[in-house]
Parts: C-alpha cells; structure tokens; sequence
C-alpha cells in the first residue's frame, strides 16, 4: 500500500470515528441536533456538553499519548517505550495525588497540571539516569528501570492514600483507572492547548528523530543537537503526558499502540509517522471511550481498563515480535 | 602540502581508570590520505570518535580548521566532518533513498524542508557509489557490503570536506574492498576531500595512504610515509611480532604476507 494512501485511510478513520461516536450511548441524538445549535431540548444539552466535550477530550487525550510514544520510541530506539511503560504517567499519578491529597484548596491556576507535570519530569528524568548508570542502555534495561519508577511512584501513591481520608482516597482511586468524564469545555480547551503545543513540538523533531531512531552517533555526526533534542522531548512529553494524567488519569498503552500500528501502515519516517500516530491515537481512544461508556450503559467501565485489556496482548505480543532484539 | 585542516594536541581520554588514548598529538593536511593503523585495542576507534565529537569528555584540544571542535555549532561541524561508524546498525528501517537524504540535515533550512536540489545531491551521491540500482530497498536487507557502499553514498550527499571513516572496507570481499577504496581516492581527487580512515589491515593502509601514523596502547609510535612504515623493525615495535614482506607486482611497494600455521603439515618452509 502506498503511504500516502494509508494516510489518507488514517484520516477518514478519524473523520468517521469522530462523526459516530458522539451520536453512539443510551440517549439516542436525532441529527437534527447539527442543524439547530440553538436548541435547548435534553438531547442537544447531552449532546453539546456531554458527548461532544468527551469525545474532543479523549481525541486529544489520546493525540497527546500516541505523539509522547513516537518520540519516547524513537528517542530511545525502544519499540516498548511509551508513558505507561516508561513510569511517565506513573510520575504525573503521584503528581496529581499530591495536589489532590494536599494542595486542592490553594488557589493555582491549572495546579493539577502543575504538579502532575513535575511528576512527569522527575520520572522521565529518574528513567533516563538509571539507564545512564549503566553504559550501552538496551530496551531491556530501561524497561526495568520504567518498571522501577512505576512501583516507586505507586508505592508512594499509596502512602499518600493511607494518610488521606476516606473520600480522597475514593478520588484517587477511581482518578487512577483512568476516565474521561468531563462536562463542558473547560477541559477540552486546556486540553487542546497543551496537546497542540507538545505535537507541534514534537513534529518540528522529525527529521532528528528519524536520525536519532538509527543512533544517536549517527544523529551527532549529521549534525543533531542530540543532547539538546532530548531536553526539548522530555519537556514536550512530560507536559503532555501531565495535560492528560491531571485531567484522565493514568491511561495506559494509547503510546505504546498507536505508533506500532502506524509504522506498519505510513513506514518510519516521522515526518509522516508523527502525525498518523497523532491523528490514529485520538480516534482510537475516542472509540475505546465510547466502548467504555456504551457496553454496560448506563453503567461505564473506565477508558483505562479498555485500553489496558487491549494493550496487554499487544505489548506481549511486541515482546515476542523484538525479542531478540531487546536483549533481555 | 596545503594548509592543516586537523590538529590534535595531547589528546587524552580515560575511561574509568583504563587509559585508552595518551598524549595524542598530530595534524592532518587538507586533501590528505591520512591512515590510523595499530593493533586492536590501540584506540584507533576513540580516537575517530573524539574527532567526529561523539565522545566529548576527553582532555586535550583538537582543532578543525584552526578552530576548536568544541566550539563548532552542530550542523556547521557537520557540514566539515561525516562520520562512517565500522559498520552501520543492521536493523535501519529506511529505504536507501531515504537514508542517504538524511544526510542532507546538515544543510536544512530550520523548517527542515528537502528541496529538489538535495534530492538531486542525493541521487547523484547515489549514482557514484553504484547503490542507485537498489535505492527503495529497506536497508535492513541489504548485505553487509552494500550497507557499507550506502554509508559512503550518505557521506557524500553531507557534502563534508573531511571523511572519518572507521574500517570503511577491512569485513568486505575484495571486490567491494577494492571499489570502495577506489571510490574513496576518486573522491579524494575530484573534491580534495581529507580522507582519515582507521584500518587494521596494514596491506590496505600501505596502498592507499599518503601519510600513516600508527597507535599502540593509545600513544603514537610511528608517522611517516607508507615506505617508511613497511620496515621490519618498525613493524615489530608496533605489532610485537614478525613480518614477512613481498614487493607488490604492478608498483614494487613492499606489502606484508600472512604468516605459515605453526604444526600445519602442508605448509612447510621451503
């Protein structure tokens, strides 16, 4: 197939993930919904601030996580890095918890950003150290250390539970499953913005990325700042991966998925792969929410436990396909 | 000879506590053909990569075209120096094409937009190093030696004046070892492109090189002429061993011969 026709696939996947799931759920949406916004029947008011802001949140959700995975993967020439795996969402969790435990009350703007972004970093930061420790990092090595950062940062998680009370602790808990339920626009703004940022970023690091995907000798040597191009993707990373921990929760296997399956369909040059993998990761979370909150409805399963159902046999299955290369 | 294009002075670097370049000093003339041999473990392979600036954290200076290598901004020292690694990584997922366009970073605008020109760069580059013919080939399916004519094929669409190359040829046949050092003189010639290779098969070294040095646990022990190194005490100091020399038919230049297996009946001295 050619690429560019795979993209365009991609794209119309998108456009059609996007015009059904808004109209899918127990509430059934007449179409005429789309012609009179002005209407105030219970349907268009589910339809307008219900469904569609969902549907945009998990879009952008899910944009943000495909896009932190291409880079992570390529970056550290790992087919298994992504937030999940790497103890980036891990981080941005704690980060969250400690705002939502302790500082809720103070008064700062977008603060559950704020703190799951510096969750982000320092493990992101944590991962990339341990590896350096110990010279000639392989994928399997820093899978242990993202294995590593994700138990350190759950456990304290847990610790925080403990000393919370009953009601926060019920917050954290149903937060850490990873839903996307949002009402009005709010959130999807905030959203948009910090995905869009951290993708227009990340697409500018194409060209490096594909250098830096075959080694970074090769990438110094064509003349990348590769020290620097690191600092610019754990920041990008981090803040998107913060954006959708402080607003989702901890959603798992989007990144690790989405770039997989676009490799396959557009190839590896990022200029082409970074934004199928944006475009194909928010349609695919738009869909595994939607699964979320129609299959028992009116009762919902959170997006996580969809994503992680389908992203465990996956990421076994990246396990067998790498394995001799990994060198676990 | 014409103006210095590269100039070490007592490079150095450790790592943990093992030594593996000591007090490293020479110079390399623009248009050179200047060949790094030595036993292995000599830090022949250090001491390319600290040229090309992949490792950074050594001590001592060295200099590119009277400035310090340091100082260079990434894609400027890119667009004087390209790196050929002994042997490229076996699993790059990129087309031939594609690969060898990537080589053309270095002269990107900051938007990163390949104009037709660089492709026109690249297809000639191509042209040269005769992997044209296979050129939307995966390189993970090439074979060893046409990776290698492809790592050659991306240094010249660098448009680079210096080529660092790390046993460009010594794991080919010899028609591929033969094409590729024919390539890299033509390149020499047509471009006045500085050639530094690192090479441990000294018959090669002695062929196609105008100057050599040789390194021995990380120090320089000999530079000279490829006559003046083809002596067998030379050689000796070197290599702690022995050599056996012939007189090449065509030129009459001294080249070395392998030596007979101990205990190997149907090898007898004669």
């Amino acid at each position: 197939m050619k690429k560019n026709t795979a993209f365009i696939l991609i794209v119309i996947f998108v456009l059609l993930v996007m015009t059904v799931t808004p109209f899918a759920g127990l509430t059934k949406i007449p179409f005429s919904v789309l012609k009179n916004t002005a209407s105030d029947t219970t349907e268009a008011r589910i339809f307008y601030s219900l469904r569609l802001p969902r549907v945009c949140t998990a879009f952008l959700a899910g944009a943000a996580l495909a896009c932190c995975g291409v880079a992570l993967q390529a970056m550290f020439r790992n087919p298994l890095a992504a937030p999940f795996t790497l103890g980036i969402s891990g981080g941005a969790a704690f980060g969250a918890a400690i705002y939502v435990i302790f500082a809720a009350s103070m008064p700062i703007y977008c603060g559950e950003i704020l703190f799951s972004f510096a969750g982000a970093l320092a493990a992101i930061l944590l991962v990339y150290g341990l590896t350096k420790i110990k010279k000639g990092f392989s994928a399997g090595t820093m899978l242990l250390a993202g294995i590593a950062v994700n138990f350190f940062f759950s456990s304290l998680i847990l610790l925080l539970q403990y000393i919370s009370d009953f009601t926060q602790s019920f917050m954290v808990i149903r937060w850490l499953m990873g839903s996307i339920d949002v009402t009005g626009y709010r959130v999807p703004i905030s959203m948009l913005i910090f995905t869009s940022a951290g993708v227009i970023i990340i697409y500018f690091q194409s060209l490096k990325l594909n250098l830096m995907s075959i080694s970074d000798e090769m990438a110094i040597t064509r003349g990348v700042d590769v020290k620097g191009t690191r600092k610019i993707i754990f920041f990008a990373t981090s803040i998107m991966v913060a954006a959708v921990v402080a607003f989702c929760g901890p959603i798992g296997f989007v990144g690790l998925m989405a770039p997989h399956i676009c490799r396959l369909l557009v190839g590896h040059d990022h200029k082409i792969l970074t934004p199928a993998s944006v475009l194909f990761g928010g349609a695919f979370l738009a869909l595994c929410d939607t699964v979320a909150r129609t299959l028992i409805a009116p009762a919902e399963i959170p997006v996580g436990v969809i994503t992680a159902l389908l992203g465990g046999p996956f990421f076994i299955w990246l396990l067998l396909k790498d394995g001799d290369k990994s060198g676990t | 000879m014409s103006e210095k294009i590269i100039e070490i002075e007592n490079l150095g670097f450790v790592i943990q506590t093992k030594q593996i370049l000591e007090k490293t000093s020479f110079s390399v003339s623009s248009g050179q053909r200047f060949f790094i041999v030595g036993p292995n473990g000599a830090g022949k392979t250090t001491l390319l990569r600290c040229m090309s600036r992949i490792i950074t954290d050594y001590q001592g200076i060295i200099k590119v075209k009277n400035k310090n290598l340091k100082n260079y901004s990434h894609k400027k020292l890119a667009k004087i120096l390209t790196y050929l690694p002994q042997g490229l990584p076996a699993d790059i997922p990129f087309t031939v094409r594609q690969f060898v366009l990537m080589a053309r970073y270095p002269h990107l605008s900051p938007f990163s937009i390949i104009n037709p020109q660089d492709e026109e760069i690249a297809d000639q580059a191509m042209e040269m190093t005769q992997t044209a013919c296979f050129a939307d080939r995966i390189l993970s399916t090439l074979s060893g030696g046409e990776r290698q004519q492809v790592g050659i094929a991306a240094a010249i669409a660098q448009q680079a004046e210096i080529f660092l190359l790390d046993e460009p040829a010594t794991y080919l046949d010899y028609k591929h070892q033969r094409d590729i050092h024919n390539l890299l003189a033509k390149i020499n010639k047509t471009n006045n492109t500085t050639i530094v290779c690192v090479t441990h098969d000294l018959n090669s070294a002695v062929l196609n090189a105008d100057t050599i040095i040789a390194l021995k646990e990380g120090k320089i022990v000999f530079e000279g002429t490829p006559e003046e190194i083809m002596n067998e005490d030379t050689l000796e100091k070197i290599y702690s061993k022995k050599f056996n020399f012939v007189a090449h038919p065509q030129t009459g230049q001294k080249i070395i011969v392998p030596d007979i297996i101990d205990g190997f009946d149907r090898l007898t001295i004669k």
